[in-house]
């Protein structure tokens, strides 16, 4: 069944019997420079269900970051939302006033980001930080202060008390990243949006950030979307993924589907980009060209002039999205001839 | 850009043309161009100011001391009936000569010091370091107003205690430059493949703090022209019948309220002088190193 | 934070130490008699000399002579006046507390004006009014002092007879001199506000502030300001030695009764006693302040802490 990219979010309402716990639909969100306007996100549309890990993957510049701040009504100057809706629960976020969202954020949804040596401020010590997060609720500061070191002893950092008097700089960047993870969960958010929250870290710190996240999912049902460009990331820990190229969404499938089998040509070619274990040697693939400026709409399908599988129409329309069951969805014209 | 455009392009806004006149490239360099007209303005009073100076700026005229400007003597004349107009002019070659120096005593000093201190480090790193700090143990003017006492006042030991008192800033720049120029890739094969450390320091080091010391040259006049006149209006420069514009701007404090020419036209000098470098400083540094903005 | 205190304070004594040497020194390379240095020998008794010179060790060896020199100066005597015969001590007692008056009026007047005025400019960023505000106040840095003082003088002075132009005559007097050693300097801390502000508005600590659910005078107040104004009060106490320097050319042009004046007065006078006290004494001021910077700045941003702890170690 075809429908054109407009019945995108009809699509993703119908499909889902759970409650939605975060909806996008129709996203856009440009940047407004002195060059011309960036088309960033263009028409995204995804839902994450209730204590669901949703991945929203891509190359670096495709979208997914602008995407995560745009729905916590972050993204920075000059960037602004064009349209869409993004319900959180039955509230749509991008209606409210800003003391409204700044309500939201942290209680309802909250964010993690990259890089924690930066994302944390180097002049107040971590449990001070995690504090001020607290007291968004009104907690009297003795009880704020307890709980924060709580929470820093539920993400697993060792030495709560004492670490909660230490600055940033003098934490490693594991514990940086579960102080920060902390600071954010403390309210007891339904939804974390984790932004590349592993891609400074060592690679055995990911692996215990990961399982951190997957704890705290078991143990509150929160909802996790994660954003993130390593798909063995996304491997260990999504239920669901979206995959991303120059500002909109190609292809969305449960995660073992979309392992096994996927049908978007540019999925298809970062599966093959993975380095994997016992496929004896070879080189390494790349998908050869860069991702297009994202300042024109363009006339056909934005990853044409790298597919492997060009045909004509390809430049002639934007493909529309193909539903097959179970919430999958393809942007491709070729969408229903199984991998090739 | 990248070779992933699509094959027709839509209706995308346009993007900015290059400069597309020489008045685009003006008001983009504005501040540049200005300075260095101002600057050519006051190089071509020193040039051509035995010519164009109406009168010699040691002239007495005493029956005609004191008189407002007027036709004939267009900033009027002093206390000894002296022409301003042409002791003004005539301060031009003083403070060009003088800034200059003092600039390319700091520059010599700082750039070679800083360098020193910022390549070898270890003990000539804290020597150097300490002798720069001890400079900051005392207000510039104070310490220049030690050296002057020390020496004895005149125009000369007024450039020496100016330039003594300012190398340190240049100093401590050109060592953090240096220090990180030289553990880039290029220095490192250089010293592996056994060049010496002067011939690196010539080579490869110099060259890159270019920018910054032509930067920074032009940003000291001013400062350079404004300390030395303030020494030399508290009479431990130049001394009278000199025109430096210091001498003159104190002569005309005892005439404050009778003959307020005397000490305006040459703060204007000043500040036309110290402004155009200023401005030149400013652009330039917007060209050659934009991130060195404060 | 306490071990580091006591190091800077230990660092600014040897600096301190290192100054007075120096003085000395380039003292003893002057020609002549150095029972010039301590006081007029016209003017003193012979058996007084005689009582001088052991005192101050003069006819010791000259590393004996500095122990002996400084020993007097932190018992506060800094010989006689070659001028007025009066003890240097008292002199300069006499005019610091008129320098310390104009030195900080001029420097809280300047913060005053010129950190609200970098902040407006950050805020509004590349508006009109923040290119305004650049250029006028870059401008007022060509201007020379002096002579700011002089126009400021015929101005409001003689022309409009407002306020006094010399000497102290009670408060009206110090307005001219603060103002003309006020304005001039104010570009560099406007400049230093805007940039500092602007930046720290970029830190991605701040996004996280927003991210944490704070409002947005919260964040400004305890990430952007916090953060963007530690240079900026840090510069406070760097600025009160610069301010003393400035003084003490404004003194000379309104013939305020402060060290400024007394200093030029002795220096063309040739007067050494009194010029070697002040050199000290303001030595001693600078040292101070910029410990007191180093220790606040410490306080104030724990990174550098760890930073100069880590280059001991």
């Amino acid at each position: 069944m075809r429908l054109s990219p407009s019945d995108s979010r009809a699509a993703s309402a119908a499909v889902e019997t759970d409650a939605g716990l975060l909806t996008v639909e129709g996203l856009s969100v440009s940047f407004i420079t002195g060059r011309g306007r960036v088309h960033a996100v263009r028409d995204v549309s995804f839902e994450v269900r209730e204590g669901e890990v949703f991945a929203l993957v891509g190359e670096s510049g495709c979208g997914k970051s602008t995407t995560a701040l745009a729905i916590m009504r972050l993204v920075p100057p000059p960037g602004a939302i064009e349209q869409g809706q993004v319900l959180l629960g039955d509230r749509d976020l991008l209606t409210l006033t800003n003391d409204e969202m700044a309500a939201v954020r942290g209680r309802d949804v909250a964010m993690i980001f990259q890089n924690p040596l930066v994302a944390l401020n180097p002049v107040y010590r971590a449990g001070v930080q995690i504090q001020e997060a607290v007291l968004q609720d009104n907690v009297p500061r003795h009880e704020a202060w307890r709980r924060a070191v709580e929470v820093m002893g539920q993400v697993r950092i060792s030495d709560a008390a004492l670490r909660a008097d230490s600055y940033p700089h003098e934490l490693s960047g594991g514990m940086r990243q579960r102080v920060m993870t902390g600071m954010m969960i403390s309210r007891s958010p339904r939804l974390l949006i984790a932004d590349e929250p592993t891609t400074a870290l060592d690679v055995t710190i990911q692996a215990q950030i990961l399982d951190l996240l997957m704890d705290l999912r078991r143990r509150t049902g929160m909802g996790i979307l994660i954003i993130t460009h390593d798909l063995g990331v996304v491997a260990e820990i999504a239920d669901r993924v979206a995959v991303m190229y120059a500002g909109r969404i190609v292809e969305q499938a449960g995660v073992t589907e979309l392992y096994d089998a996927p049908l978007h040509p540019y999925t298809q070619l970062l599966m093959r980009a993975l380095p994997r274990m016992g496929k004896g040697e070879g080189r390494l693939e790349t998908i050869s060209g860069s991702v297009p400026s994202l300042m024109a709409e363009p006339l056909g399908c934005a990853f044409a002039p790298r597919c492997p599988l060009r045909q004509d129409r390809c430049e002639q329309g934007e493909p529309e999205y193909t539903r097959l069951g179970g919430g999958r969805l393809v942007a491709c014209h070729l969408a229903g001839r199984a991998g090739e | 850009m990248s070779g992933g455009q699509p094959a027709t392009t839509t209706t995308a806004p346009r993007v900015a043309a290059k400069p597309r006149s020489v008045m685009r490239l003006v008001l983009r360099h504005g501040q540049l161009i200005a300075g260095l007209l101002m600057f050519l303005v006051v190089l071509g009073v020193a040039a051509t100011v035995d010519s164009l100076a109406p009168r010699p700026f040691d002239e007495m005229d005493i029956p005609n001391r004191l008189m407002e400007p007027g036709p004939g003597r267009l900033l009027g004349t002093d206390h000894y009936g002296r022409d301003v107009l042409s002791r003004v002019l005539y301060g031009s070659r003083i403070a060009l000569r003088v800034g200059l120096i003092v600039v390319t005593i700091e520059t010599l000093l700082g750039v070679t010091l800083g360098l020193l201190a910022g390549y070898y480090g270890g003990w000539v790193d804290k020597v150097i370091s300490f002798v720069t700090d001890m400079t900051w143990a005392l207000p510039p003017i104070v310490l220049a107003l030690a050296i002057v006492t020390a020496l004895g006042p005149s125009l000369d030991n007024v450039i020496i205690a100016i330039a003594l008192v300012s190398w340190a800033g240049y100093a401590r720049l050109i060592r953090s430059k240096t220090q990180s120029l030289k553990n880039v890739p290029f220095v490192e094969a250089a010293r592996a493949l056994g060049e010496s450390d002067l011939s690196i320091m010539f080579r490869y080091i110099l060259p890159n703090t270019f920018s910054l010391i032509i930067v920074l040259a032009t940003l000291s006049l001013p400062a350079a022209i404004l300390s030395t006149t303030a020494l030399s209006f508290l009479g431990l420069g130049s001394q009278p019948p000199a025109p430096d514009w210091g001498v003159i701007l104190s002569e005309g404090l005892t005439f404050v309220g009778s003959a307020p020419w005397i000490s305006v036209f040459p703060g204007l000098a000043i500040v036309w002088t110290a402004l155009g470098f200023n401005l030149m400083g400013e652009g330039l540094r917007d060209i050659l190193d934009p991130r060195m903005k404060a | 934070m306490f071990a580091y205190a006591v190091r800077r304070l230990g660092l600014g004594l040897l600096v301190v130490l290192a100054v007075t040497i120096v003085l000395f020194g380039v003292m003893q390379l002057m020609p002549g008699d150095p029972i010039r240095l301590i006081a007029d020998p016209s003017r003193i008794p012979a058996h007084k000399i005689e009582q001088l010179r052991e005192q101050w060790g003069l006819n010791r060896p000259p590393h004996v002579q500095y122990l002996y020199w400084l020993g007097n100066l932190l018992r506060g005597d800094f010989g006689h006046s070659i001028v007025s015969g009066q003890r240097v001590s008292v002199l300069i007692m006499a005019r610091l507390p008129y320098t310390l008056m104009l030195a900080l009026t001029s420097l809280f007047l300047h913060y005053l004006i010129a950190v609200p005025l970098g902040l407006l400019a950050a805020v509004r960023a590349n508006s009109r009014l923040d290119r305004c505000i650049v250029l006028v106040t870059t401008a007022l840095r060509t201007v020379p002092a002096f002579w700011l003082g002089i126009i400021l003088m015929m101005t409001f002075g003689v022309r409009l007879g407002w306020l006094p132009i010399s000497g102290f005559f009670g408060l009206s007097s110090i307005v001219l001199p603060v103002a003309t050693l006020t304005l001039p300097s104010l570009g560099g801390t406007v400049r230093l506000t805007r940039s500092e502000v602007l930046e720290t508005i970029r830190e991605p600590y701040v996004l996280t502030a927003y991210a944490k659910g704070l409002r947005e005078r919260a964040v400004t107040l305890r990430h952007v300001l916090r953060n963007a104004l530690i240079p900026v009060t840090v510069m406070f106490f760097l600025s009160l030695p610069w301010v003393v320097g400035g003084s003490v050319i404004i003194e000379n042009v309104f013939a305020w009764p402060g060290m400024g004046r007394l200093l030029w007065n002795s220096i063309t006078n040739q007067d050494l006693p009194v010029v070697q006290g002040i050199i000290v004494i303001i030595a001693v001021l600078t040292v101070i302040s910029n410990t007191l910077g180093d220790i606040l700045s410490g306080l104030l941003d724990p990174r550098i802490r760890i930073e100069l702890e880590e280059v001991r170690a």
